[in-house]
């Protein structure tokens, strides 16, 4: 069978490319913040025939809105994001573009204050440090705390693999990327526990064991659920993507990709990186003897 | 095959089904939602209505204090209940702001100019001083002058404003002193004279009833501060229709691909996972009826995705009760060793995932706090239909004498 801790380095390398490449989108194009996050309108209209996007742009310009960002919703549907509009502004425009345009309904409308979206930055960074370390407790009790370092770092990995894929793929960030990662999280934690479980039986039972050996028998005693468990997510997750229409559909993408990233994570990041832990810990204290 | 065990299995499964059908299937065409769907409110996202964040500021009158957001409150209160929507959601958030959730209307747009309409009424001399704001408000009539025919305003002060006003009038003989509500001038007048008596009259209405409205303005909403809508969401009707019927259309299709992969790698198992699985749904609809749980689009997201990590609590069991009948156990045992070796595993891994919820919930604002609601109310009911319900009904299918361990994946 294929050994996944002697060819670990595989995988970091894989891991690392996806996360190298993603954060060089990051420092390059930066992350497409919704509204939640910088403040502004989002107005989404049906018109009643069909408009061009051309058209919408020139209604808009009336009021000063030209520089407003566009976009087609198929379904004489558009959206259309602009600069804080008060209450009154908007109403305006609204009636007035509907008006020029043939008449058209109001789906939806949202204004985020600036203020809102550092709040909201500041809680969602607070909310993963505190989602962190209560696991990291939590592992450390009911585990070890090597395992607890491995298991944020492949928590992490998830995070960064999220962020960057985010940035790459331009999806649009709003306030539900916070839970969007923290259930990541929890799900990603959730599989590699399971394997940490595995490990911590199979230590119980056979100490002499290689302990190489022992990482990778456990990740293969455990691979068919770890698939068939993403399987099934990702079925759910799937029907809500093709099917859940577009108001969830940024959310989902970025829970396919978090699933795919923590189930990955799991199998070769954090079971191995358990592995080169505790490694570079005995060398450590043989080290620490040997000068003693 | 022992028959008491294959009739008690048969019982249960219709009793299920029994249960399914009745309590969520519309059978009665005048009873809509049955027992544990008609507990469930829809969220805004979903029926349509909208949320507003207002923000009071201090201003040179008045200042941000329990006091006078109480008062803010209150009169929001009395405009929110004029629209007659069950259920409204007002409250304070923080020392200066109040959040308004209206659900199910018609026309949110229309909504949040009459919320946000606090009328804000104050005095200014010509200097651009306030003098008086609505705090000092008492009373405010509409009338028709008998002999002009000309429609106005009456404004009565109270203690505190009679006093302001008073001195106001007589340091300003000669000077005007404008009206103004909500920023814009309605009226302004030339003092001619001290006023002492606190009374104070605008003109210029084109109709009694314009009149009366402004009248009506004034007393439900003059306040000391003014606010400013921060943040607002408004979903139409329609999307929310939409975005539920969707949902549900993509709930279905992902359940029915998890039905059929487990019955197809698993089998026997898989078909009793299968069927713990709709347990597990009607226990989790029935917990959201009882807690009131308000489902939103997100929510709606986390209960589909719980419903996948539900059967992995069953998966790492059937795993394991595969490997200890390949180990050569016979069936009666590698269930119970797979149940009980498997238990500690599903335990410490979602454990960690009810840590992520709860931070979700103590952070996470409407939308998310209902997300994270249901991912935990899932997490806890799939830990319990897992382990009991699925031990119970495995332990009675083998009963049954179906001892094929092929059929059981081995």
């Amino acid at each position: 069978m294929f050994h996944i801790v002697k060819k670990r380095k595989i995988f970091y390398i894989i891991s690392l490319a996806i996360i190298i490449l993603g954060l060089g989108s990051l420092l390059t194009r930066g992350l497409n913040l919704g509204i939640d996050f910088t403040g502004g309108n989002i107005v989404e209209l049906k018109f009643n025939k069909a408009v061009t996007l051309e058209e919408v742009r020139t209604a808009l310009a009336d009021y000063k809105l030209e520089d407003s960002r566009l976009q087609s919703g198929g379904d004489n549907t558009f959206l259309i994001r602009t600069r804080v509009l008060s209450q009154a502004e908007s109403q305006e425009a609204i009636e007035g573009i509907s008006e020029k345009l043939g008449g058209a309904t109001l789906l939806r409308n949202e204004l985020v204050g600036p203020v809102i979206g550092k709040e909201l930055t500041k809680q969602a960074i607070l909310a993963l440090v505190i989602a962190a370390v209560l696991m990291i407790l939590y592992i450390t009790w009911r585990f070890e705390f090597l395992q607890a370092i491995a298991a944020i770092g492949g928590l992490m990995h998830d995070v960064m693999i999220m962020v960057g894929m985010a940035s790459l793929l331009q999806i649009e960030i709003d306030s539900t990327f916070v839970a969007a990662v923290l259930t990541i999280i929890g799900y990603s934690i959730n599989d590699t526990i399971v394997i940490f479980d595995r490990i911590r039986e199979n230590l119980r039972i056979n100490r002499k064991e290689e302990l190489g050996e022992l990482v990778n028998k456990s990740l293969w005693q455990t691979m068919a659920r770890s698939i068939n468990t993403v399987l099934t997510v990702l079925f759910v997750l799937l029907a809500l993507f093709f099917f859940g229409g577009n108001t969830i559909s940024n959310f989902v993408t970025l829970l396919i990709i978090g699933i795919a990233s923590g189930a990955y994570s799991s199998i070769f990041i954090s079971g191995p990186g358990w592995y080169d832990l505790r490694r570079i810990q005995k060398e450590r204290k043989r080290a620490a003897k040997a000068a003693a | 095959m022992k028959w008491g065990s294959v009739l008690r299995l048969f019982a249960v499964i219709v009793a299920v089904a029994v249960i399914a059908v009745f309590s969520t299937q519309p059978i009665f065409p005048n009873v809509k939602w049955l027992p544990l769907t008609q507990g469930i409110n829809l969220g805004l996202d979903l029926q349509g209505g909208v949320h507003v964040t207002l923000e009071a500021r201090d201003t040179e009158a008045g200042k941000v204090n329990d006091a006078t957001m109480n008062q803010l409150l209150e009169t929001i209160e009395r405009r929110v209940n004029a629209f007659g929507v069950s259920e409204p959601v007002i409250q304070r958030e923080g020392k200066n702001r109040i959040i308004v959730e209206l659900a199910g209307i018609q026309d949110p747009e229309k909504a949040v100019n009459e919320i946000i309409k606090t009328a804000y009424l104050e005095f200014k001399t010509e200097d651009g001083k306030t003098i008086i704001t609505g705090a000092d408000l008492k009373n405010a009539v509409e009338s028709k002058d008998q002999l002009s025919g000309q429609v106005e305003v009456n404004l009565e002060f109270n203690e505190a404003g009679t006093k302001k006003f008073a001195e106001a009038t007589a340091a300003n003989v000669g000077k005007r002193i404008a009206i103004i509500l909500d920023g814009q001038v309605l009226q302004n007048p030339v003092v001619n004279e001290p006023i002492p008596n606190g009374r104070a009259r605008i003109t210029g209405y084109s109709s009694l009833e314009e009149a009366h409205t402004i009248a009506l303005l004034l007393n439900s909403g003059a306040l000391p501060l003014q606010t400013e809508v921060i943040e607002k969401r408004t979903v139409g009707p329609t999307l929310g229709a939409d975005s539920l019927n969707k949902s549900v259309k993509a709930g279905i299709i992902g359940i029915i691909a998890i039905f059929a992969f487990m019955i197809l790698y698993y089998r026997l198992p898989g078909l009793i996972a299968n069927f713990a699985l709709a347990v597990y749904a009607l226990i989790v609809l029935a917990i959201f009826s009882g807690l009131h749980v308000v489902l939103t689009l997100p929510g709606i997201a986390a209960f589909l995705l719980s419903m996948g990590m539900a059967v992995d609590a069953n998966i790492i069991i059937f795993e394991r009760i595969k490997e200890e009948l390949k180990d050569g156990k016979t069936l009666r045992s590698a269930i119970n060793s797979g149940f009980n070796r498997a238990f500690v595993a599903v335990l410490d891994s979602n454990v960690t995932t009810l840590i992520a919820t709860a931070v979700l919930f103590y952070f996470g604002s409407g939308p998310i706090k209902s997300f994270a609601v249901a991912l935990a109310v899932g997490i806890l009911t799939s830990m319990f239909t897992a382990i009991t319900f699925t031990r119970w009904v495995l332990n009675t299918t083998a009963d049954t004498g179906i001892k094929n361990r092929k059929l059981y994946g081995a």
